[in-house]
């Protein structure tokens, strides 16, 4: 395990390849539930939960039943269906436990099993920790800390996002592209701007 | 026979999914740097939910309600993994390619959107014209913004150079370049529709 990993998958996963800006994962809710701040940073606290809690159960089933068993053709498969059932455990765990919780993050939970971001760092993490499948050493804690890192990279383009539409609510906008178009274009300015940080490619 | 013929058109431009729906973006941005990539990203999603509206609409009388999302999920998941498995055998360099955007075929909202909204409550056949029209749909939105941005972006069309002393703008075959494409087309389509009425 060598500690400047880490420093390099945060650079890498917060900015370089931000989940929205680089690599479209998201896009949808991305697009959807950033109109305010609030509602944003429920569902992006939610994303980062999820993305770090999916990342640690699917290295669990790669690496000690699909590799031992020689089933890694399923990975698709086994992956999403965990998934899926976590969110909605995790789901019927807050309704139980704290009401005014699920008021803030239940809508969105059951919205993140469809997250192509979830599912994308789950994958990614196979791709870049497991070498001819093979574990490479201190894989489990570069995932882990993937898993964070692509959900603070969430995070940030969603409150970003939010500030600026909070903002557009007072301007007069062409009807044409209004709504819709209109996040599509900002988003790709701002999406150039974070193409500066690819001079820090290591 | 022309209600299947209305099953099929609506997809292509009607009910597009790409953007009258605006579902399944995240593979549309993300592959769209060149024609051959978006059209083998097309037809490995229409083969996706053409299997998948099938079997759905086959089974759906046997699936219990409550759990009716990750039966879906499992059927869909299995389609993928036989494109990805095939995909890696006949064209590994396309696989390559589209890399880890085979497996989020699962998480394409288009898919399940299909399999909740359409094929759990109709007939085999109207399914197989459903997911035909909407894979094409598809397609041809993904030839569309593949195009503009192969042709701006790297002044070329499926490889190979149309103009010559035409300055490219690299901007365009950048992810951003997508988002732009895609936001400046929708405001387009914005306006067409709104000329009509």
């Amino acid at each position: 395990m060598n500690p400047a990993q880490f420093l390099t998958i945060f650079i890498s996963a917060v900015f370089i390849y931000n989940v929205i800006f680089s690599r479209f994962l998201g896009l949808c809710s991305f697009i959807a539930i950033s109109k305010e701040t609030k509602p944003a940073l429920a569902m992006s606290l939610s994303v980062m939960f999820v993305t770090t809690m999916s990342s640690v159960i699917t290295w669990f089933i790669y690496r000690f039943l699909l590799i031992p068993f020689g089933l890694t053709y399923l990975r698709t498969i086994s992956f999403i269906l965990v998934i899926a059932t976590f969110v909605q455990f995790v789901e019927m765990v807050i309704r139980k436990i704290s009401p005014p919780l699920y008021r803030f993050f239940g809508i969105y939970l059951p919205l993140i099993t469809v997250n192509c971001a979830v599912l994308g760092v789950a994958v990614l993490n196979i791709d870049m920790f497991f070498v001819n499948n093979k574990a490479v050493a201190g894989s489990f804690y570069y995932s882990l800390f993937q898993g964070i890192c692509v959900g603070l990279g969430y995070t940030l383009a969603m409150l970003l996002m939010s500030g600026i539409r909070e903002r557009l609510d007072l301007c007069n906008i062409p009807k044409a592209v209004k709504d819709f178009p209109l996040a599509f274009i900002i988003a790709s300015i701002m999406g150039l701007s974070f193409l500066g940080f690819n001079g820090f490619r290591f | 026979m022309k209600k299947f013929i209305n099953e099929f058109l609506k997809g292509i431009v009607k009910e597009n999914p790409t953007f009258v729906l605006l579902l399944g973006l995240c593979p549309t941005l993300a592959v769209s740097t060149s024609l051959p990539n978006g059209i083998g990203m097309g037809i490995a999603a229409t083969f996706v939910l053409l299997g998948s509206n099938i079997i759905i609409s086959l089974i759906r009388n046997f699936i219990p309600d409550r759990i009716r999302i990750p039966c879906y999920i499992v059927v869909i998941a299995t389609f993928v993994t036989i494109t990805e498995l095939v995909m890696k055998a006949y064209s590994p360099a396309l696989n390559r390619a589209l890399g880890i955007y085979v497996p989020l075929i699962v998480v394409n909202c288009i898919v399940l959107g299909r399999a909740e909204a359409y094929a759990s409550k109709a007939t085999v056949i109207n399914s197989l014209f459903d997911g035909l029209g909407m894979g094409i749909g598809f397609t041809l939105a993904l030839l569309l913004i593949s195009g503009i941005r192969e042709f701006l972006g790297a002044g070329e069309i499926f490889g190979h150079t149309m103009i010559k002393e035409f300055q490219p703008a690299h901007i365009l075959i950048m992810p951003s370049g997508a988002l732009l494409v895609i936001g400046l087309l929708l405001g387009l389509f914005n306006v067409l529709k709104n000329r009509k009425i």
